[in-house]
């Protein structure tokens, strides 16, 4: 019969096995706090599973029916993500060029965009349409400047890091020709950045077309009204098809999306 | 011609470059020796102003040469190679040397892809000087590590400069591939008339190449006078602490060494005095 043995390399800290024992309660301790915090409970998700079954059930079958209502949002959301993306891209654009540490002109500038940056992220899609509908009015136009803003936050983050990553040689080649720095950007960064901008460009219009299928909850225009209004009216059979054309939009973007960002080299 | 004199950097405290003088005729194919941290490149770097020097002066044809003014718009006079070539690699070949001519060029016009004809006409002349005018339309990164070099030679050769200045030029190529690229950069020093100051680390090629040899260690210029007076003794002094028994075999010497007379090495001032 064979043997087996405990091979464990010994805590290395001060405190040893005391240490390590104290570091995992502490783990299991924050661990129970959040969940008695979001109010996780067994029980109920198990009583849960009838209605939920129940609800599956009235979506069946989705009511083919209702495409005819639904494909005019369906392509205003497409809309929206499309010029979402594309005002995200301008905004960050020469944002993004004194995000990069090393092409920023003073390492507090470099500082303060990133911070700018990290703002404009740092607010979810739906509540920056919530401030554009109160601003602008109810319309896609308020789900597009959500985009674009939220967008513009991770693409500068993006395009600057694919700046700092560039091979700074030809750099050095442009400067000793003494090439403007318009021209050393336009032939010497520009060419070594392309590709990963593309694909992040692309990776974003992705993130747009899904964002852009609920932005309607809050009247900022495209599918996301139709899905709400549908639930509001218990119509579940309608809302199975909202789903389902959500589900195939965002399945053929990432599809063809992804296509692209491949054949970018 | 170009001259330096006085040439001084420091970096933190640590001096590079303690006083360079050095005189380049039009022509003439200098080579700088010297080990790693002797200030070879700092020396370089400092000429064309990629690192601004601490105290000294660069007179080209007469005139001074500062880099930060010759940043307005005009062909600098002081072209660069570089250890690995710094070509854009994924613009064509063409464009790459383009880029050596690019100051004082239309920003907008050449964003658009539009060249002044001239200019595009110069290209292809120093193209064709590297035998790779079939290239033209490749992208740099599709060519060898010989042929990306010979285009940061025609790069530099666009500048239509008066002083080329390379940095280790062959030191990440094999030795056949280092011959042919040496061979088009003192064929054209030659022809063209330019002043080539060329740092290299293999003893060899500085004897097989250079027409005038600097011994560069510790920020000095310790020798400087042609191949044939590199002897064992300089060698060595060049590079202190050197064990290599083969390094006499690839050296020349048919006269005793001359020494430059502000080494502090003892053994080099006797021999100067």
């Amino acid at each position: 019969m064979s043997s087996y043995q405990l091979v464990l390399r010994p805590p290395q800290g001060r405190f040893g096995w005391w240490g390590t024992g104290v570091l995992g309660l502490v783990i299991l301790g924050f661990l129970y706090w959040a969940a008695v915090g979001s109010q996780i409970n067994a029980t109920n998700l198990w009583n849960g599973i009838p209605y939920m079954w129940d609800f599956m059930v009235r979506m069946m079958p989705p009511n083919p029916g209702f495409i005819e209502k639904l494909w005019r949002p369906a392509l205003e959301s497409l809309q929206v993500a499309i010029w979402g993306t594309l005002l995200g891209v301008a905004i960050s654009l020469p944002i993004s060029f004194f995000a990069a540490r090393n092409l920023s002109p003073h390492p507090a500038i470099y500082h303060f965009t990133r911070q700018v940056l990290n703002c404009m992220r740092g607010i979810n899609e739906i509540i920056l349409a919530l401030i554009f509908v109160a601003a602008i009015g109810l319309g896609p136009f308020a789900g597009v400047l959500a985009l674009a803003i939220h967008g513009a936050g991770m693409l500068g983050k993006f395009f600057a890091e694919a700046m700092e990553d560039i091979d700074e040689g030809p750099l050095e080649a442009f400067r000793s020709a003494g090439a403007g720095p318009f021209k050393t950007f336009f032939f010497g960064v520009l060419p070594q950045v392309l590709p990963a901008w593309l694909g992040t460009i692309f990776y974003r219009l992705e993130t747009n077309v899904r964002q852009s299928t609920v932005l309607g909850m809050v009247g900022a225009g495209g599918i996301g009204f139709e899905l709400v209004s549908s639930m509001k009216l218990f119509q579940y059979q309608d809302t199975a098809t909202c789903i389902l054309v959500i589900l195939a939009m965002v399945l053929v973007t990432d599809l063809l999306s992804s296509r692209v960002r491949s054949m970018i080299r | 011609m170009i001259k330096i004199e006085g040439l001084k950097k420091s970096y933190g405290g640590r001096p590079v470059l303690q006083g360079i003088d050095l005189e380049v005729k039009s022509g003439e194919f200098l080579v700088v020796l010297g080990p790693s941290g002797a200030g070879k490149s700092t020396m370089l770097r400092c000429i064309n102003g990629l690192t601004p020097p601490d105290a000294g002066k660069i007179v080209i044809d007469g005139a001074i040469f500062d880099s930060k003014r010759a940043a307005g718009g005009r062909l600098r006079p002081v072209a660069m190679i570089f250890q690995n070539h710094n070509l854009v690699k994924r613009l064509t070949v063409l464009k790459n040397i383009l880029v050596g001519r690019m100051a004082g060029m239309s920003s907008i016009l050449s964003a658009l892809q539009i060249f002044p004809t001239k200019d595009v006409e110069i290209a292809m002349e120093c193209l064709q000087r590297v035998e790779l005018t079939h290239k033209a339309m490749s992208r740099a990164d599709q060519l060898s590590g010989g042929e990306q070099q010979r285009i940061g030679i025609a790069r530099a050769l666009a500048q239509r400069p008066a002083v080329i200045l390379c940095d280790e030029p062959v030191a990440s190529l094999d030795p056949k591939t280092s011959r042919v690229v040496l061979g088009y950069l003192k064929a054209i020093c030659k022809e063209e008339g330019i002043a080539v100051i060329c740092n290299l680390h293999q003893v060899d090629y500085a004897v097989e190449f250079g027409e005038r040899i600097v011994g560069l260690s510790g920020g000095k210029v310790v020798f400087d006078d042609t191949p044939d007076h590199l002897t064992v003794d300089v060698v060595h002094q060049i590079y202190p602490g050197l064990e290599d028994p083969g390094v006499a075999r690839v050296l020349r010497p048919n006269a005793g060494p001359r020494l430059v007379s502000n080494s502090l090495d003892p053994v080099a001032l006797a021999a100067s005095a």
